[in-house]
């Protein structure tokens, strides 16, 4: 873990999707770093006592907002309220998102739109604002969650997948365009992890301990990388999956 | 005798640290404090909040019921560094609480023997520590917190409100209620490290005059070996240890790394390298004293070391053995008990001899009262430990103790009821909705194994 010094500036942290099991985790390490960080959720409840919590951690300051992140229109006046109040901005991490109901979002288009709006068009529109922020101040790290589900469609998440794979591959053409700006651009795949939103999945006690991920997070973040599976072991796997020919592929029950 | 049967297929969803027994029950978490009751609206089973499951045996159980997972509901509140106040979800266990805690130069006010335990279930149990002589248990130490009942209400309790409900909960397994968060009285430490001692000892008189004279230092715990006979009978070594008043370094712990990784083959302990083990143990410590400063984590978690360390055990699991015997009969009934366990040749690994203190507790239902207490491990045999529990129960009986719920999986219903007598007092403070497979077997709903 890179500790800021104490007497360093704090990092400026804005988190959007704060609640989810990961963002929480991530948000802890950076508290007790001493991070200056700023939460939006949707859920006042759940946003206050995990605000409280980063407090006693050693946040050097909390701010929050309760938003729903579907109302993309409301995104501009969000963001600059949050950058204003951190005073500056050193990282954007975007953690909201949806599984959905794939069953159903077979049948119902509008489940399938839903999953489609939160997961990608939400981030695009906040990234849109952030990436031309950070382009103008030629600093900040976009930190956003996508999944290795969107690296290949499967028949048993296919809406939440290909949602994530739209994510990734807008995050790919993004850091193409903004990298050369010195704005870091960091894709974060996780496998299966141990969150509120995978609770009561079958095998989820065999899913990856939600501290270690963060973990690997802020080391990514801190190291400037482009991408990042987590765990590890799911960069080959992934390449496997990839690998597989589609009339193979088309096949098997993943 | 023979197992009871369970009717389960594959691994059970949530055990017990002593593997037994084996129950289908799913898991419903609980992430937010406000998630009880509105999670459970549309089910009507019976439930049990659990934390982590190292609770030896049923009190973390429920048969076909609903287990409401509290781990994710692990956020700190609120911390006063001037008091040492912390209040937190009753979901967080005592590692992260240390992780936290110990930087800001604090420590558990009282610590069982593994930190991978709740705080709601610490409570739940009023478990106790090497310091129970001085400090009492976990509960003299919990000054407030939150109670959510079935019926989606909210009391807020501690000596002065809602006392009666404090006192049941305090102790009270789980069955009164959700704890949802609660505030623990820290205490202050200047550096990681234990003044630590250890002592040789052959008997139990030895053993009670090492009691004696360290009655003002905050930690003492014996090891006694239980295997030996004749001029060895009841040796042991006598750990006794205080927070060092060194001003030091107050980094948190290293992540455990070892793990054990696969379930050990019955054959694996046996009465020969039990004993052989207990013979290393006591002759590790060559000379009769020694002085060193320890780290507080092998002094306090020497097993936590190892995750999942009861995989030794195998599949079949392990069965503890607790009971305290009060002053009055205490020498001669831990003599008895000793005798009994090692003429049974029951190998036992871990036999763990204090002394409990006069401190009251302020759970009604709590297990330490002044007097001794030991516990013992057995490899689950059925053949043999079921007859030997059996009658270790009855002998803790007639020599006027009790025997530790969070402990057991086999102590019977009068047995246990002659143990506690105040539980129908207590019964009137459970929480409909809730209960749990320790409860039904020792109220005699359910047949007694």
């Amino acid at each position: 873990m890179s500790a800021t010094p104490q007497n360093a500036t704090p990092r400026r942290i804005l988190v959007l999707g704060a609640t989810s099991g990961i963002a929480e985790a991530t948000c802890r390490i950076w508290a007790s770093q001493g991070a200056s960080l700023f939460l939006v959720a949707r859920n006042a409840e759940k946003l206050a006592a995990v605000a409280a919590d980063l407090k006693v951690r050693g946040a050097s300051y909390v701010g929050t907002a309760v938003a729903d992140l579907d109302d993309t229109d409301s995104h501009p006046a969000l963001l600059a309220h949050a950058v204003n109040s951190l005073a500056g901005m050193d990282i954007a991490y975007l953690a909201h998102g949806i599984l959905g109901d794939q069953i159903s979002a077979e049948q119902d288009f509008n489940t399938a739109a839903q999953i489609v709006h939160t997961n990608f068009m939400a981030p695009v529109s906040l990234l849109t604002w952030l990436s031309n922020y950070c382009v103008q101040r030629r600093s900040g790290v976009l930190a956003v969650l996508s999944s290795v589900a969107g690296d290949r469609g499967r028949k048993s998440n296919y809406v939440y997948g290909s949602s994530k794979a739209g994510l990734s591959a807008f995050l790919a053409g993004l850091r193409n365009r903004i990298d050369r700006e010195g704005v870091t651009v960091l894709t974060i795949k996780p496998g299966p992890t141990r969150t509120a939103m995978t609770a009561g999945m079958p095998k989820s006690e065999k899913f990856a301990d939600v501290d270690a991920v963060a973990e690997s997070i802020v080391k990514a973040i801190d190291g400037r990388k482009d991408e990042l599976y987590v765990p590890f072991q799911w960069l080959p796997i992934m390449f496997v999956v990839r690998s597989i020919p589609e009339r193979i592929f088309k096949k098997l029950n993943l | 005798m023979s197992l009871p049967s369970t009717e389960l297929e594959g691994p059970p969803a949530f055990e017990p640290w002593g593997r037994y027994p084996k129950y289908n029950a799913r898991i419903v978490p609980l992430h937010w404090r406000g998630d009880f009751p509105a999670v459970t609206d549309k089910i009507h089973d019976s439930a049990l909040p659990v934390g982590m499951g190292r609770s030896y045996g049923d009190v973390c159980l429920l048969k076909d019921g609903i287990l409401l997972l509290t781990t994710g509901m692990n956020r700190l509140i609120d911390f006063d560094p001037e008091t040492g106040l912390l209040t937190a979800e009753a979901g967080i266990t005592l590692a992260q609480i240390l992780d936290f805690a110990v930087p800001k130069g604090f420590f558990l006010p009282v610590t069982p023997g593994t930190k991978y335990v709740t705080l709601g279930g610490a409570i739940a149990n009023d478990i106790h520590g090497k310091n129970h002589h001085v400090a009492g248990t976990f509960g003299c130490h919990i000054t407030r917190f939150e109670l959510v009942r079935s019926d989606g209400s909210r009391m807020i309790c501690s000596p002065t409100e809602n006392p009666d409900y404090y006192a049941a909960t305090i102790g009270g397994l789980g069955l009164t209620g959700v704890i949802t968060w609660a505030t623990l009285q820290m205490k202050p430490i200047v550096s990681r490290l234990i003044d630590y001692e250890g002592i040789q000892f052959h008997g139990i008189d030895e053993f009670l005059d090492l009691t004696e004279q360290s009655k003002n230092i905050e930690y003492t715990v014996s090891w006694v070996d239980v295997t030996s006979t004749g001029k060895n009978f009841a040796r042991g070594v006598f750990m006794q240890g205080d927070h060092s008043s060194k001003r030091d370094e107050l980094k948190p712990s290293p992540k455990p790394k070892l793990v054990f990784p696969f379930d050990a083959p019955g054959f694996a302990l046996n009465s020969l390298s039990v004993s052989m083990f207990n013979t290393v143990f006591f002759h590790k410590q060559i000379h009769k004293r020694v002085v060193a400063l320890q780290d507080y984590e092998p002094f306090f978690y020497p097993l936590d070391k190892v995750l999942h360390w009861n995989r030794m055990y195998g599949k079949s699991g392990l069965l503890q053995f607790q009971y305290v015997i009060p002053w009055e009969h205490a020498k001669e009934g831990t003599a008895a008990i000793l005798r009994e366990v090692a003429k049974s040749g029951l190998a036992s690994f871990l036999a763990v001899l204090k002394a409990f203190g006069d401190v009251p507790s302020p759970g009604m239902m709590s297990f330490p009262k002044p007097g001794i207490t030991l516990a013992l491990d057995f490899p689950i045999k059925p053949e043999k430990s079921f007859p030997l529990f059996a009658r270790l129960a009855d002998m803790t009986r007639e020599f006027g103790g009790r025997l530790y719920p969070a402990k057991d999986a086999a102590m019977t219903a009068a047995q246990y009821q002659a143990f506690y007598p105040q539980w129908q007092r207590f019964a009137r403070f459970r929480d409909p909705m809730l209960t749990s497979s320790f409860w039904e077997r020792v109220t005699g709903d359910q047949p007694s194994i």
